[in-house]
């Protein structure tokens, strides 16, 4: 790395503010999916100033600048693909502002969602969007993703919360877009810039919706013998017009990997379960939990359980939300894909993705969010042997091809990122293509801005995937395995 | 229209067929926007049609604007240029309905009430209540960035829209998003489409989230003698647990137009509350709306059988069109506060149109959106535009956004609608830049002249 930059940054952010050892680096080059790529050094801005500078400082010196949150992601958004900076907002982390009375927050990136949750639950409200992940992942990379999780069903994701952003752009301006009231006279570029993977600016303040705490909250668990069962189920309590807060399905073979962890109280000779939640006024939640009782019935469920507590509550989401350290305590590495189809193409989808994973010779375990049709297969394969890799990829791939084939999409929540960059021309036409093109031009466009995420490249995948940024003393030379999963 | 529109006919002809194109100055009149009358206009009866015309736009430079069923064509700045009408209303065909998934798919020119009931017929519906429900298209409806009563529990377009279908300026059909309910896949650029006047694309295809109708709804009406209350009740029902459906307070004035039948009790300011659900939950919400009004000073709490419901939201999505045709010189400032700082923001207002001697009506939705109509008894421009800037500093001064969302011409000629431009107008340059670089798509209606 340019000993002069290096030099600049330390200057004006303090030498305890830049990392560049290649033992610091290291940990920067690989997020929560298999993808790996080494920055040439790590920044921690404090202030929308530092993170101004910086970017001045890149662009001078032409070399890429990549924002980090926690590093959560699942799809590459926080790797250095192509060297560079890395922004890590570890250290904006202040909660600015909490309106309580007009449900508004002003948070800085770094801030963590459960830490706002905590933040704001004294005063009966939330922050909605609750990727599985958010113990851990800030508010800006939810930003940056659109991040989902389980109560996205009813409640939306990140961008339905997202009310205004202070930016830094490419060019180094710093800019203020939407705001704490609605309907700013603009267009809606609150819109356009939440999820679009760190690639159209860096966010450096972010004025979010708060939602009030419900009064009541149910969660069952259905217990199914039959996979399809489960499915149908879903498809049925949407068609009548129920809603749940959300509706979880876990597999035979990852409700076991959990159980065996977690001690949630999955039923180990069952098919399936499905964990859904429905909140809102007492009288509504009864009633509602009383259909879906007799939805999950009618479908073969053979037996309902409702949490009696709110300790029972939190042992069932902790089997769900901790799936992912349970299924990696089985298996060295493993690929989690994030699919969409319409909901009523459920059945007839996983029985698809048990054919592929069979043909293939992957056991593929399934914990998704079943009622908004977002399929979370993970593929275990074993790193160590050749050409499982990429094996796994493309039996991942055509998992994604039956979803389009289905009606649905690339991606749900997790973002296109360098993971799925060449699956884009699958769902987006040239013409498609060259407009959300342009648009990242106008705004990024020396490209400085995360190069190499969300537009195909026409590189090969293994190649890019595997093999991590030519760096001194890398010995890293296989995926890593992925993390927590919204 | 200069010269290019002697290749006008021909070529427009050749694109939708002669029965598609008019250049007729008596058809023309009704695609007039702000007084300006296009060389011609077309309905295109595809997507690919509207590609063709906007590249033949672009070849001749001509100015287009897209319009639906010219509900809201005073929207916006007037045109700087205009040459082409883009009829949109042929493209009127849901293209899928998959009422299991609750999404839908349709051309951008059907008409609200129409997809309404075919919502209907499956107990579906779209919160997408916006004014001149009867003929407006969900394509103009979007463009226009009209919102409804029901953004208290669903959100506007932005919340429920999928993904869409459009033809960019450059005459390219493009897309974003999709057909499901959850997708990060691309940047959303469709979102940039709503509420951008047609500045920087032709809708042509727009996917839906859809959403279950409730088994039943009641409707609510509480009165008070005075504005705080009126607001601090609002305020309180946001922050309770019930989950309405939408919260809106009126004047009396409005509360007259609104509807003479609904024989209320009258009071200076109402609170419409609508909520949705099954019996115990309208119950338990009756009773502690109930109580939220007594505690908070209501002098009247009336609950409306479901006719006179019915009549009242239904005249309170059509407030612009009431104003409108209370009388056509009518002003509707929209301003946006936050939800507890509504009522100091109207109080403000009211004293600006007191001082200037103009009779107004308000119409305020608790999530936060006032609409501020100034109701001259004559015509009288200048005191109109006076008043106006009056509470454009008012709201300037507070923080607070506040634009026309209708005017007479001579207003616009005074004053600039959308206020002025914000720090975010260089962005929105280089989006307008991206999609339209001819800058042929609905030159100067929108911000700052894009």
């Amino acid at each position: 790395m340019d000993r002069p930059l290096l030099h600049e940054l330390e200057q004006f952010l303090g030498k305890d503010s830049v990392l560049s050892r290649p033992e610091d680096l290291l940990l920067y080059e690989y997020d929560g999916s298999v993808e790996i790529a080494r920055p040439q050094c790590i920044v921690f801005p404090r202030t929308a100033t530092d993170v101004v500078r910086i970017v001045g400082l890149a662009n001078r010196y032409k070399i890429p600048i990549v924002g980090r949150g926690a590093g959560t992601g699942l799809s590459g958004g926080a790797l250095a693909r192509h060297g560079g900076i890395i922004v890590s907002f570890a250290r904006m982390n202040r909660i600015l502002e909490i309106d309580a009375e007009n449900q508004r927050a002003v948070v800085q990136p770094g801030v963590v969602n459960s830490d706002l949750n905590a933040a704001v639950a004294a005063a009966g409200l939330h922050f909605a969007p609750d990727p599985s992940s958010q113990k851990a992942c800030t508010i800006g990379g939810n930003v940056s993703e659109n991040a989902g999780g389980p109560h996205t069903l009813a409640y939306g994701v990140t961008t339905n919360h997202i009310l205004g952003l202070e930016m830094v752009m490419p060019a180094g301006e710093l800019v203020r877009i939407g705001g704490k009231a609605l309907d700013t006279p603009s267009y809606d570029l609150c819109g356009l810039f939440v999820g679009s993977e760190g690639t159209l600016a860096l966010v450096t303040e972010i004025t979010v919706r708060l939602t009030r705490l419900p009064e009541a909250v149910k969660t069952l668990l259905a217990i199914y013998d039959r996979v399809d069962g489960a499915t149908e189920t879903v498809v049925e309590i949407t068609g009548r017009g129920i809603t749940p807060a959300a509706c979880e399905m876990l597999d035979g073979w990852t409700l076991r990997a959990v159980e065996a962890w977690v001690h949630a109280g999955f039923p180990l000779d069952s098919a399936a379960v499905l964990l859904i939640e429905v909140d809102g006024l007492r009288e509504a939640v009864e009633q509602h939990a009383k259909d879906i009782s007799e939805v999950c019935k009618m479908h073969g469920a053979r037996e309902v359980r409702v949490a009696r507590d709110a300790a029972e509550r939190d042992l069932l989401w902790k089997g769900r939300k901790n799936a992912f350290g349970a299924v990696g305590r089985l298996s060295p590495t493993y690929y989690v894909q994030d699919g969409v189809i319409p909901r009523t193409k459920l059945p007839q989808t996983l029985r698809e993705i048990e054919r592929i994973g069979k043909e293939n010779g992957f056991e593929i375990g399934n914990i998704f969010h079943a009622g908004d049709g977002n399929l979370h297969p993970i593929i275990l394969f074993d790193a160590r042997e050749p050409k499982q890799f990429e094996r796994a990829v493309s039996t991942a791939d055509a998992i994604i091809r039956f979803c389009i084939e289905m009606g649905g999409a690339i991606t749900g929540e997790h973002g296109v990122g360098m993971e799925k960059d060449r699956l884009m021309p699958l769902l987006f036409s040239e013409a498609d293509l060259a407009l959300m093109r342009r648009v990242r031009d106008a705004f990024n466009p020396a490209g400085l801005l995360n190069p190499g995420k969300i537009f195909p490249t026409g590189k090969g995948c293994g190649e890019v995937r595997i093999r991590p940024m030519p760096q001194r003393g890398s010995t890293m030379t296989t995926p890593r395995v992925g993390g927590d999963i919204a | 229209m200069s010269t290019p529109a002697r290749t006008m006919p021909s070529r427009a002809t050749e694109i939708v067929g002669a029965a598609n194109f008019t250049d007729d100055p008596g058809e023309l009149a009704k695609y007039a926007v702000d007084g300006l009358r296009p060389g011609g206009a077309v309905q295109p009866g595809s997507a690919e049609e509207v590609a063709e015309m906007v590249k033949l736009a672009v070849a001749e430079r001509f100015a287009v604007i897209p319009i639906g069923a010219r509900t809201k064509l005073g929207m916006g700045m007037p045109p700087s240029r205009y040459d082409l009408a883009i009829d949109m209303t042929r493209l009127d065909r849901v293209i899928s309905y998959d009422p299991g998934d609750l999404t839908l798919s349709v051309e951008a020119g059907i008409p609200l009430a129409r997809l309404s009931d075919v919502l209907a017929q499956r107990k579906q519906f779209l919160p997408l209540a916006g004014p001149f429900y009867e003929r407006a298209t969900v394509g103009g409806t979007l463009a226009s960035g009209a919102d409804s009563p029901l953004r208290q529990m669903y959100g506007t377009a932005r919340d429920f829209v999928l993904g869409m279908e459009f033809v960019t300026g450059d005459g390219a059909q493009a897309k974003s998003g999709g057909r499901v309910v959850k997708n990060v896949s691309g940047y959303d650029l469709h979102k940039l489409m709503l509420g951008a006047i047609g500045s920087l694309g032709v809708i042509t295809r727009v996917n839906f989230k859809t959403f279950p109708l409730s088994a039943e709804t009641r409707d609510w009406l509480a009165g008070f003698p005075r504005a705080e209350d009126a607001f601090a009740f609002a305020n309180s029902v946001r922050k309770s647990p019930l989950a309405a459906q939408s919260v809106e307070v009126f004047d009396r004035r409005t509360m007259a137009m609104l509807s003479a039948e609904l024989s209320v009790e009258q009071s200076e300011w109402d609170v419409a509350i609508s909520a949705a659900g099954n019996e115990p939950v309208l119950e338990r919400s009756a009773n502690d709306l109930q109580t939220l009004a007594r505690n908070g000073n209501a002098a009247t709490f009336t609950a409306l059988d479901s006719s006179r419901a019915n009549t009242l939201q239904a005249a309170i999505r059509e407030f612009p069109a009431l104003m409108e045709k209370r009388s056509s010189d009518s002003v509707i400032v929209k301003a946006t506060a936050l939800p507890a700082r509504m009522v100091e923001n109207v109080q403000s207002f009211l004293s600006i149109a007191a001082e200037r001697g103009l009779p107004c009506a308000i119409l305020a939705r608790g999530v936060g959106v006032i609409y501020f109509a100034l109701l001259p008894a004559e015509r009288e421009i200048a005191r109109l535009t006076q008043c106006a800037k009056e509470m454009f500093s008012a709201a300037g001064k507070r923080g607070i956004c506040a634009t026309i969302v209708r005017c007479p011409l001579e207003v616009k000629r005074e004053i600039n609608i959308w206020g002025a431009a914000a720090g975010d107008f260089a962005l929105m340059q280089q989006v307008k830049q991206a999609f339209d670089p001819h800058g042929i798509l609905a030159p100067g209606r929108f911000v700052g002249g894009l």
